[in-house]
């Protein structure tokens, strides 16, 4: 089964097309991370009060769906071109 | 006060209208006007179908229980979303490339088409998703009854039930209408699609509406809100790790293992592209939706009494604040978070049951061409209505049985536990080409049969499956295989503890599986095709023998695409292979072809044993792949032959290019050979024949005849000389000469040489080193002197000093570096001129007047054929202050030092 070789190196758009794929996959990680960070908060019946975990994980929420946003956007541009790898 | 019949007329009015919104868009679609209906902003409202009544009704009342644990439900799937790149968009283009058609069909095709894959996966749907569906006709009437209470004429259970009835028979309605048009998976429900975005946005409005109220309407605003949630009973946060992260990986695991969520996800996928607009949009949704809920949990805990249930704060918090309009609205939005989903659910379940269960069961009932006789096409359209209905009936007659007792979360969670099992097999299958069949079908059964077991079962309640004695000591009083503590590991929340070990078992038994067993070669291909998705996307299986005649694929093709379609798709193959009518030749490629289209309909299993059935490759021996396999080999060795071939024939090519350029060159030579030789002889001839004229014609005195014959006599030697000079070149050219080896000294050779050359006396001097003369040589002493005296004598001719008064001298001097030994020949004349260098060794070629030299030009010439036969050169030897000429002997040719000392 003779695989088409790939490139070593890649021209500068690709190179930064690559990357922000890099960046689009780190971000679900990052998510994960950042909604798990209120179980580090003092718990129980003098814990940290709801409403502020709550302001805190929409906020994560609001900003990991803009960052979404922003990378499709970008993202777009290649959607032409067959995907690289997995 | 809002009537309960004008409620039921609000809910008709409203499932009308969106019987006339699927209406449309299959209209539309039909006319080839589906531009708007394929945006991602229907894709993405089309996934909204996660957010079913649970969510609605439900979420509201996790809340009010339970605090912020219910946002982990939303967590999971926000988090699968944005990081889309990682499995969903394998799961769309393997879903696209191999056209799968449920959840069951990819895990059944991955592993080798198989039919026990598919079966079970269904029945773990099946299983895990009719009590979902039953929560929904509770959610619907709980709803009811909600109002029904309200308006003073509360229902009684009959009622009650009727309602549920009623709901899913117009539910099966539904889908059968818009979900059984076509059996192409990969053509996709328009009509149902636009109305889940439909209903998608009506339930989004209906608890954004309901939320605005409660925080602008009820309470004062945003931070009056949060001064409420902090007097609230769940105003501290207590939320349990495990439950946290393990709900949040439950959800994630649920939203691309539910049928639903496949069906929307993957089946009904339209432009792969989608995906990166859903990445963001659907986040976003589900953010809005939940947005919310806290608020509506911590005012309907504040005002409604207490006892009232939280699930329905959503329709009894706005019915209590007299707003019938909102309530009304909120109703809607409930309902069409139920009917949304049951209907994708119904449709997702009955694809599984129809093609792999009923399908199956009839082919083989059978057994003998069942491909080739009855009406396929409407068997199975009849199957899946018939699904269609069965899996409703299930979810009716679940909701009847168990009461509607359970609060509405709970069995969520439990569905979503059970359906996480088939995650090990999805994923491994999706990114392991080791992962097996046996593997994928030991893990799915250990993990359906924990969840069983340790959470559907008990789930019931006690006394109602499993004894209290089951449930307290263990079945049999087998303390460790209780099941709330496995392994006698106790104290764990429920669901936790389901999740916990169903998925450690169920990925443990599907390693270990995959490990320690060999895959089918079927199985392997497929495996390839999954993994390396994004490679190459080209079918696998065509080594089946194309014994089946291309009518009878046809005919069995129009039983189930239908007539138009399957003579079409007939048609364009055979046009592709270059033959007019109906019927392609039947290469591997068009029943790989045929087959992959069929699968669309009936799922990859499915279609495989169709086909099969005609073509008679009815299995995949190994010996069938090894000869493919070697067919492959042979094509690739070949093709290493023509690339060596076309190498060497390029080889060739240049070499004969070469061959013709010397050719013309030499014949160009022998051209000027021949003019040079006529000239060469004519001159000699012309003085001997004018002389001797003359003798003939005139009486000549005795000196002047001497004189004359003289002259004859000097040009016939002349002419003597050149012709043996020309004959012995010759003989030297073309190698007839015989070499007559002999050993001889050096110096003994110089001595003759010189005295053969004839020196005078006052001619050049001789400067020799006899020293380094003591060499012996076995080589053809007489030829190497000739070619020694040929250049002493040149030396003699031709050694003009730059100085008149310089006497001309000539040095020969033995030159022995590393393995040569040569003898050089070194004048101290003028040289010859760098342009002439080169071709001193030609025939002909004079430097000098003719006259002096008094030779044909041949001396060089032959020298140098001489050396070449005797496996040495003779070369000008630029820069020594003179002319030099380097005569060199091949090693073999000397006689140690040793020998020459004694």
């Amino acid at each position: 089964m003779g695989r088409t070789p790939r490139p070593l190196f890649l021209a500068r758009g690709t190179y930064r097309q690559r990357r922000l794929r890099d960046a689009a996959r780190l971000l679900p990680i990052l998510g994960g991370f950042l909604w798990m960070i209120p179980l580090l908060w003092p718990r129980g019946a003098d814990g940290q009060l709801v409403s502020v975990v709550l302001l805190y994980i929409f906020g994560v929420w609001a900003g990991l769906t803009l960052l979404a946003f922003v990378l499709s956007r970008i993202l777009r541009e290649d959607q032409d071109q067959p995907p690289e790898d997995s | 006060m809002l009537s309960l019949n004008l409620l039921i007329f609000v809910a008709l009015s409203y499932v009308a209208g969106l019987f006339i919104v699927a209406f449309a868009a299959e209209r539309r679609a039909a006319k080839g006007q589906d531009g708007w209906l394929r945006s991602p902003l229907i894709y993405t409202l089309s996934l909204s179908i996660y957010c079913t009544a649970w969510t609605f009704y439900g979420a509201v009342g996790y809340a009010a229980r339970s605090g912020l644990e219910y946002l982990t439900i939303y967590l999971g799937p926000s988090l699968v979303m944005i990081g889309w790149l990682w499995v969903v968009r394998k799961l769309v283009r393997i879903g696209r490339a191999q056209r799968i058609t449920s959840i069951a069909d990819l895990i059944s095709s991955r592993f080798g088409k198989s039919t026990l894959l598919g079966v079970i996966v269904t029945v773990i749907a099946v299983v895990g998703i009719t009590p979902y569906i039953a929560l929904q006709l509770q959610s619907i009437t709980l709803s009811f009854e909600v109002f029904a209470n309200q308006s003073g004429t509360p229902w009684g259970r009959g009622q009650l039930q009727s309602v549920a009835l009623w709901s899913a028979a117009g539910l099966a309605l539904f889908t059968i209408l818009f979900g059984t048009r076509n059996l192409d998976a990969n053509e996709r429900h328009h009509g149902i699609v636009i109305a889940i975005a439909v209903e998608a946005v009506v339930k989004l409005c209906a608890l954004v509406a309901v939320g605005v109220f409660v925080v602008w309407g009820i309470g004062n605003g945003i931070s009056d809100t949060l001064a409420r949630i902090d007097a609230s009973p769940i105003a501290h946060w207590d939320q349990s790790g495990g439950r946290w992260v393990g709900l949040t990986f439950l959800s994630a695991a649920a939203f691309l293992c539910l049928p639903r969520m496949f069906q929307v996800l993957v089946v009904e996928n339209a432009d792969e592209g989608h995906l990166a607009t859903a990445s963001w949009a659907f986040p976003l949704y589900l953010m809005v939706m939940s947005l919310f809920v806290v608020p509506i949990a911590v005012v309907g805990l504040d005002l409604l009494p207490a006892g009232s249930n939280p699930d329905l704060f959503v329709l009894t918090l706005p019915l209590s604040q007299g707003q019938t309009g909102l309530a009304t609205l909120s109703f809607l939005g409930g309902f069409s978070s139920a009917t949304s989903m049951v209907i994708v659910a119904t449709i997702a379940l009955a694809t599984m049951v129809s093609n792999h269960i009923v399908v199956p069961i009839w082919l083989r009932s059978r057994m003998q061409g069942a491909a080739l006789s009855g009406d396929v096409r409407a068997m199975i359209l009849l199957a899946r209505r018939l699904s269609i209905g069965g899996v409703l009936a299930l979810g009716y007659v679940y909701f009847r049985l168990s009461g509607g007792g359970a609060a509405l979360s709970a069995i969520g969670l439990i569905a979503f536990a059970g359906l996480a099992q088939i995650l090990p097999a999805m994923l491994g299958g999706l990114f392991w080409r080791g992962a097996t069949g046996v593997g994928a079908a030991a893990g799915l059964s250990i993990g359906f049969a924990v969840w069983l077991w340790t959470l559907f079962l008990p789930s019931f309640g006690v006394g109602e499956v499993l004894s209290a004695r089951v449930i307290t000591d263990g079945p049999f009083g087998i303390g460790w295989l209780r099941p709330g503590a496995l392994f006698g590991i106790g104290g764990i929340d429920p669901v936790l503890h389901t999740v916990l070990w169903s998925i450690l078992l169920n990925a443990g038994c599907f390693i270990l599986g995959s490990l320690i067993t060999f895959p089918s070669p079927m199985e392997r291909l497929q495996g390839a095709q999954f993994v390396n998705v994004f490679d190459h996307s080209v079918g696998a299986g065509r080594w089946q023998q194309s014994s089946a005649t291309a009518e009878d694929l046809l005919i069995m093709a129009q039983r189930i695409l239908g007539p138009a379609e399957a003579q079409a798709l007939f048609r364009a193959h055979a046009a592709g292979q270059g033959k007019a009518g109906y019927l392609p030749d039947v290469t591997p490629g068009f029943v790989d072809l045929l087959e992959r289209e069929l699968s669309g309909s009936v799922g990859a299993a499915t279609a495989h044993a169709m086909v099969s059935q005609i073509t008679a490759g009815a299995s995949v021996s190994v010996e069938d792949l090894i000869a493919v396999a070697d067919e492959a080999a042979q094509i690739m060795e070949y093709s290493n032959q023509l690339q060596a071939k076309s190498a060497q024939q390029d080889r060739t090519a240049r070499q004969l290019r070469e061959a013709n350029d010397k050719l013309t060159h030499l014949s160009v030579q022998k051209d000027a050979f021949l003019s040079q030789i006529s000239h060469e002889l004519r001159t000699p001839m012309t003085s001997i024949r004018a002389f001797s004229e003359i003798l003939r014609d005139s009486g000549m005195t005795g000196p002047d005849q001497q004189k004359y014959a003289g002259i004859i006599q000097d040009e016939a030697v002349r002419l003597t000389r050149l012709l043996d000079d020309l004959l012995d070149l010759s003989v030297l050219e073309n190698g007839q000469v015989v070499l007559n080896r002999q050993t001889g000294s050096l110096r003994d050779l110089l001595d003759r040489s010189v005295a053969a050359a004839g020196l005078r006396d006052d001619g050049i001097r001789i400067i020799r080193q006899k020293a380094d003369e003591a060499v012996f040589l076995t080589t053809d002493l007489d030829r190497l002197s000739q070619v020694f005296i040929n250049l002493i004598a040149n030396a003699q001719k031709y050694c003009t000093t730059s100085h008149p008064d310089q006497r001309p001298e000539l040095r020969i001097v033995v030159q022995r570096s590393g393995p040569d030994f040569g003898v050089d020949f070194i004048d101290n004349g003028i040289g010859i001129r760098a342009d002439q260098q080169a071709v001193i060794f030609e025939k002909f070629s004079r430097l000098s007047d003719h006259g002096k030299a008094g030779g044909a030009g041949l001396g060089l010439a032959i020298c140098r054929e001489i050396m070449t036969r005797l496996g040495g050169s003779v070369t000008y030897l630029p820069g020594q202050g003179g002319a030099a000429f380097r005569v060199l002997l091949p090693p073999e040719n000397q006689i140690s030092e040793a020998l020459v000392a004694e």
